[in-house]
């Protein structure tokens, strides 16, 4: 199996070669109405590549490529579970595949389907109504606080603030900012949790929502989540939960429940949906009684017999995204749904948890664990201690076949290594992800030179990223114009 | 069940290492009250042939298939050669993470470098992101940059764009402390009117978006947009909704456009009922540093070898946080792979012939459709592969069902978008349909009394 990148497309292009097959043209030239100056000359250097050598290119690619098909992925925060195989049989049937714009009456199953799966996250979450267009979880958070912002607007409270727990993720800022919100970054405790009264110091009349994950990125439930909300609540402030970590206790508690007015969910950790090396995602929003009205459209309803759709929401139209969303995506996340059903949707939090702490009492002789509180579906430990750097680990780790875990995140943890083996590994797996890590430790005590150049094994060694960022070469040209 | 691969024996063995009798002690942080709710109304476990069934008979109410369409608008039929499915939908492509770990992600990499690469290419721009949601939220995207960019507070938007993406547009700058305008079109001709749009321009203003070819199908001015914005140190902003008419038709580089956003769902994406689609966005370097979404960069590793990474990463939310130029996280990038692959299947010469089919087939529409007394093309001139059809005596939504019985969908009314356009559809022409298929249309609007 070849090993090495293949060489760029554009220089086995060349002039004659064909890789699609065409009909014979049935119109003539002359029928074009457009004038000469409208009209494109060439599209210099594009590729021109036989059917053969763009699937052997393609097939090349696909051997230097790690995936959860291969093995295991502990990636923490990212849920990268295994994708069943069904779900894209079923996805990928031309049934589906219809215009957007197309009839309702003709396009009733469709509109089932995404009304079947907005109603089993409603049973699952106890909101009161999903919205499923945004394309993915930041996307979500975007829609979920427009929604908070629309709703305090409209009771004439213009509120500034949002409040951030230092463990968050990235987009949670980035969102909020997005929305015209000032951020405020509140500690938590030496437990990796907030604290009712850090919360209280920080609150103000100006404070429009608390944005908070859940299980948060340490892996910590918020245990004082109820009383959180309450606070809150008596202040007229909104609870955000994001929902990222759902996996951890999705058939074990609903947000609605824990008090949340606004979360979103994430199909493609979650609701078992592939990743595709970034996207594509979906980040469904479900938001609590009073804030459905400010929900984006399209809305679907079901009136009698017939699925319906509205394009008004009683508070204007609030559009995220073309058309209906990510649908391709929400219908893999149904089929999913309807295999577990509620025999095995609570095995499913309970096997991820289990597989995490699992790991965590395993290793915990060897690593640092900063925060002792119970772990749910992911497990942080730090580099304190070692001879060797979060990085170096992780690159070792590529040379015995398998993935590493998130590195350097959450921020409030020194060289953090977050890993989250989800449900779908077997004991076997999760024996020999301990394995390697109790050698690669060993073997950075021993010689840690070692360990900092690896990875030996993989098909290019450590990427110089500051080059990358110095040269900024985003993109092919010719050999005597390569320039940025 | 068959995801879950732990037996019941080593979930024992487990909890015993853990030290706990039952997992549901590990859930003890979550109030008590709160947790392990009932279950007893959610639906039962399917197998696989309960779910293949289930969702046979779901896909039975669906009854478009078999339909002859003409609908457009933002998302295109195209044929899409069976090497685009097989490829990429190998599971080295559909079930990798991010490539946050270069040295196991070179294949997705190098792929979205070369996608980036036929971007530009096609653009004529500098340089094009790997990616965003679709091509509404990246006319948003575009137009936070320009604003951003140029710190002035005033972005103009043609009328003639798309209207899902105006909306887009409006929920994106909602709260942000800016103001939007929109410059109206020429109803006439349905391009926009230029001496209006100078009119408007002023020190404040950021830059102008419009779309080419616009919501009506017809090719806008776009070398005289942009100089008439340069003069005024503003921005012109491009959205293309259908990303073939690049192969066809000047490009946005070549008129001097600063920035292009839109959608390339037409590069081997199926229709799939809007969605997973692909935002693109393509630029000038200078906008390099402020650009939303992700980039692939070329570099080397440590023995001297080319190797692809994902770059320029300090403008991302995971490290600017609260200042990141965008939230964006999860995009679309198999989308964009796939892209990839269909624009390398195509090559040059089968994109601009298709390309050059979807124009001709629209314009022999228009030719044959004028021998008709009941209905009339609007603006019969630089239309690309959509036109607007009048229907000359009753209302659209009548005209429509009678095709709809024909099993013709012949265009999307646009009284839909436009109250007032009581008596007009917005009718597509693609590579997908045949000379017959175009008679056959042509024939049932003129058997329409």
């Amino acid at each position: 199996m070849n090993k090495q990148l293949p060489e760029l497309m554009f220089l086995k292009s060349r002039d004659g070669k064909e890789g699609c097959s065409l009909s014979a043209p049935e119109i003539a030239d002359d029928l074009c109405v457009l004038a000469a100056d409208k009209l494109r000359k060439d599209i210099a250097d594009f590729p021109q590549l036989s059917e053969v050598e763009i699937v052997r290119h393609y097939t090349n690619l696909a051997h230097l490529n790690y995936s959860v098909d291969a093995g295991f992925y502990p990636l923490g925060s990212c849920t990268m579970k295994y994708n069943p195989k069904i779900n894209e049989k079923i996805a990928n049937q031309p049934e589906w595949n219809a215009h957007p714009y197309s009839p309702i009456h003709l396009v009733q199953g469709n509109l089932e389907i995404m009304k079947s799966l907005e109603e089993l996250l409603m049973k699952i979450t106890a909101m009161a109504a999903f919205t499923l267009t945004p394309a993915a979880g930041a996307h979500g958070e975007l829609t979920g606080l427009r929604v908070i912002r629309d709703y305090l607007t409209d009771k004439g409270d213009a509120r500034k603030i949002v409040l951030i727990p230092d463990s968050a993720h990235g987009t949670n800022p980035a969102s909020s900012v997005l929305c015209g919100y000032q951020t405020k970054e509140i500690p938590s405790n030496e437990n990796g949790i907030l604290e009712v009264e850090t919360l209280k110091k920080h609150l103000d009349k100006d404070v429009a929502a608390l944005m908070i994950t859940n299980p948060n990125t340490l892996g910590i439930f918020e245990k004082n989540i109820v009383e959180i909300a309450r606070v809150l609540h008596e202040n007229g402030s909104l609870l955000y939960m994001d929902g990222a970590n759902m996996n951890a206790f999705m058939g074990i508690a609903k947000p609605g429940d824990l008090g949340a007015d606004v979360i979103h969910l994430n199909l493609h950790k979650t609701f078992a949906t592939p990743h595709g090396g970034g996207g594509p995602g979906s980040g469904p929003v479900g938001v609590a009684k009073d804030l459905v009205k400010f929900l984006p459209v399209p809305i679907i309803t079901h009136e009698g017999k017939e699925y319906k759709v509205r394009y008004h929401n009683e508070s204007g139209s609030n559009r995220v995204k073309n058309f209906y969303g990510n649908f391709l995506v929400i219908i893999r996340a149904l089929v999913y749904l309807l295999e577990l059903g509620k025999e095995n949707i609570r095995q499913v939090a309970e096997d991820a948890v289990l597989n995490a702490n699992y790991i965590r009492k395993k290793l915990e002789p060897y690593l640092d664990l900063p925060y002792k509180s119970k772990s749910l579906h992911e497990v942080i430990f730090s580099d304190k201690g070692l001879t060797v750097k979060t990085l170096d680990i992780a690159k070792r780790i590529l040379d015995y076949g398998m993935h590493p875990f998130t590195i350097y995140f959450p921020l409030i943890v020194h060289g953090a290594m977050m890993i989250e083996p989800t449900e779908t590994e077997s004991k076997e797996t999760l024996d020999q992800f301990i394995d390697i890590m109790i050698k690669i430790l060993d073997e950075a005590k021993k010689d840690p030179a070692f360990v900092q150049g690896a990875p030996y094994s993989t098909p290019v060694t450590r990427l110089d990223e500051v080059m990358a960022a110095k040269q900024l070469i985003l993109r092919w040209k010719p050999a005597a114009t390569q320039t940025n | 069940m068959r995801y879950l691969p732990l037996t019941e024996t080593e979930r024992e063995e487990m909890r015993k290492t853990i030290g706990i009798k039952e997992t549901k002690e590990l859930f003890s942080d979550i109030p008590k009250d709160k947790s392990y709710f009932s279950l007893a109304d959610l639906p039962s476990a399917l197998s696989e042939s309960e779910l293949l069934e289930k969702f046979k008979e779901i896909g039975r109410k669906n009854i478009f298939p078999g339909f002859l369409s003409f609908l457009g608008a933002g998302a295109y039929q195209h044929f899409i050669p069976e090497l685009v499915n097989f490829l990429s939908n190998k599971s080295e492509f559909l079930t990798p993470y991010t490539p946050y770990q270069p040295e196991v992600s070179q294949g997705s990499l190098q792929g979205m470098f070369e996608y980036q690469t036929m971007m530009a290419q096609l653009t004529g721009m500098d340089i094009a992101n790997s990616s965003l949601y679709d091509g509404g939220t990246a006319a948003a995207e575009g137009i936070v940059l320009a604003l951003k960019k140029s710190k002035k507070q005033h972005i103009l938007i043609a009328g003639n764009i798309h209207p899902e993406y105006i909306e887009i547009m409006q929920t994106y700058i909602k709260y942000l402390d800016y103001k939007m305008d929109l410059v109206p079109f020429d109803p006439q001709s349905g391009k926009l009117k230029l001496a209006e749009l100078e009119g408007k321009i002023d020190q404040d203003t950021a830059g102008f978006i419009f779309q080419s070819p616009n919501f009506f199908g017809v090719v806008e001015e776009g070398k005289q947009i942009s100089a008439m914005l340069h003069s005024k140190n503003s921005y012109s902003i491009q959205i293309v909704t259908e990303a073939l008419s690049l192969a066809f038709l000047v490009p946005p580089g070549e008129n001097d456009v600063d920035l292009v956003v839109g959608e390339a769902q037409s590069f081997g994406l199926s229709l799939g009922f809007g969605g997973p689609y692909l935002g693109f966005i393509a630029a000038k370097s200078e906008f390099l540093r402020q650009m939303p979404g992700r980039f692939v960069g070329q570099t080397l590793d440590s023995k001297g070898n080319r190797g692809y990474v994902l770059t320029l990463s300090t403008r991302e939310q995971h490290i600017k946080r609260e200042r990141a130029t965008s939230n964006i996280c999860t995009n679309e990038a198999w989308c964009a792979f796939r892209a990839g692959i269909y624009l390398a299947t195509m090559g040059k010469k089968g994109l601009q012939s298709i390309a050059k089919t979807n124009h001709l087939n629209t314009a022999y529409f228009v030719k044959e459709v004028s021998k008709l007394n009941n209905v009339k093309v609007k603006y019969q001139k630089d239309y690309y592969n959509e036109v607007v059809l009048e229907v000359q005596n009753g209302k659209t939504d009548d005209f429509l069902k009678k095709l709809e019985a024909k099993k013709i969908l012949a265009g999307i009314p646009l009284h839909w978008f436009y109250p007032d356009q009581k008596n007009t559809i917005l009718v597509n022409f693609t590579e997908i349909h045949r000379k017959k298929d175009i008679d056959q249309l042509v024939q049932a609007i003129g058997e329409i009394k």
